[in-house]
């Protein structure tokens, strides 16, 4: 008896793991560049998308969000973070797509973050592992309370590790273009020191010889 | 006993050949090399799963498996020297572990010979990282936990990933703060040795003109 309830309940684990899944990609946009992504949604599954830039430029994109049937269901221009919570009210593949092409040579570094609760026939509410039916005991029901929990504190702990990453990049950019710069200057300067002293030069050598052959003359 | 056991391998098998369907995914031209950034701390592990279709014109879809198409999987730690670099075929797995805190760079390409353009690939990706990678199903039909004490053993994983990251937060920190020190340093040196340039060039300009106007006799 107990073994044959466990078989069943590791199978409905099993069987819903597969419908609930979470997909974070950091990837670079090039200048005047569009990058879309797809999946295939049921109806009444809800799905999560956030993105943040992390690097590049005015740290701003732009974001569409298509359903199958080519409708625009989320559009923004020029924004640097954005969560969009929705409910999919239809079959079908979903697509949303960043654009970079307003930018003529800033490359953006743009975090995503799709979370979809894919099965609307068991009500899930949270992530792996649970059972989809049975009475929870008041520990279960603590312990998904701390699961939850948890898996904000990660999400806030991303969502500064993002904004951390960005003030690096702007300082180690910063250092390098000082260096470059200050070497710059350095040969700058002593070019221009040694130009207007041959410059002079040039003008009275010239200046001398002609005041030279009148006197003769 | 081991008739049970038995079956609940037999159940874990299937379930890991049902390929997962419903993945997020992007098209790419064949010759085109696609990279994600992943910023993770040390000692993590990371799981990526791929499925690559080639665009078929006659029918106008993507095929589900095609024999050929195969896919280098590159992995480069903060130090760029390559941690994993592969050929697997048209659906692949790649696992790697990494040593160092920082940016780690997993590219993806195609093992076309086309020199430029070709054909259109649709990728299914999914990278997991840290408790995220680790497979509950697995844990559990190998230690046979009840549901609580799998529920129990995620929240331990995650409290681990945490802590993790609150230490490669630290490292962080202490990286932008060096950074930081250094090109006020940098700032400080190269403003003192601009002033002391132009003060040499000024006097060096001075004292050669006067020499020089001085052999010219013009003054």
């Amino acid at each position: 008896m107990l073994t044959i309830s466990l078989r069943i309940s590791f199978l409905l684990i099993a069987f819903i793991l597969k419908y609930i899944h979470t997909t974070e990609l950091t990837f670079e946009l090039p200048d005047n560049a569009k990058e879309c992504f797809h999946e295939k949604l049921k109806v009444g599954s809800k799905y999560v998308l956030e993105f943040q830039v992390v690097t590049g430029g005015n740290y701003d994109v732009d974001l569409e969000l298509k359903s199958p049937s080519g409708k625009i269901l989320y559009q923004t221009t020029k924004k640097q973070y954005e969560r969009i919570e929705q409910t999919a009210n239809e079959d079908g593949v979903y697509e949303f797509c960043f654009s970079n092409e307003f930018s003529t040579f800033t490359h953006k570094v743009i975090y995503i973050d799709w979370k979809v609760d894919g099965d609307p026939e068991h009500e899930i509410t949270g992530a792996s592992p649970r059972v989809a039916e049975g009475a929870l005991t008041m520990i279960e029901t603590k312990v998904g309370n701390i699961h939850q929990n948890l898996e904000t504190c990660i999400d806030y702990q991303t969502h500064h590790r993002l904004r951390e990453a960005t003030g690096r990049a702007r300082a180690e950019d910063l250092q390098e273009r000082v260096q470059i710069w200050s070497l710059g200057q350095f040969i700058l300067i002593i070019i221009v020191a040694i130009g207007t002293v041959l410059l002079l030069r040039s003008f009275f050598t010239d200046k001398r010889t002609s005041s030279h052959m009148t006197w003769t003359k | 006993m081991g008739n049970q056991s038995f079956l609940f391998i037999i159940v874990f098998i299937l379930i890991q050949l049902i390929l997962p369907t419903h993945l997020l995914y992007f098209h790419i031209r064949e010759t085109d090399r696609k990279c994600f950034i992943e910023e993770i701390p040390d000692q993590t592990l990371v799981i990526g799963k791929y499925k690559v279709e080639l665009f078929d014109p006659q029918s106008n879809t993507y095929l589900p498996s095609t024999p050929g198409i195969g896919m280098h999987v590159e992995v480069k730690d903060p130090d760029e020297k390559i941690v994993l670099s592969k050929l697997y075929t048209s659906e692949g797995r790649f696992t790697f572990t990494s040593h160092i805190p920082g940016e780690h760079v997993i590219c993806l390409y195609s093992n076309s010979t086309a020199w430029f353009g070709g054909q259109q690939l649709r990728v299914h990706l999914d990278i997991d990282i840290g408790e995220h990678a680790v497979d509950y199903q697995q844990i559990s039909a190998k230690e046979k936990l009840t549901e609580l004490q799998l529920r129990v053993r995620q929240l331990l994983d995650q409290v681990e990933q945490i802590s993790k990251e609150q230490n490669y937060q630290r490292y962080r920190e202490e990286r932008f703060r060096a950074t930081s020190e250094s090109t006020n340093q940098r700032v400080l040196w190269w403003s003192i040795a601009q002033l002391l340039v132009l003060v040499i060039a000024g006097f060096w300009q001075m004292r050669h003109l006067k020499g020089f106007f001085e052999a010219k006799k013009l003054v």
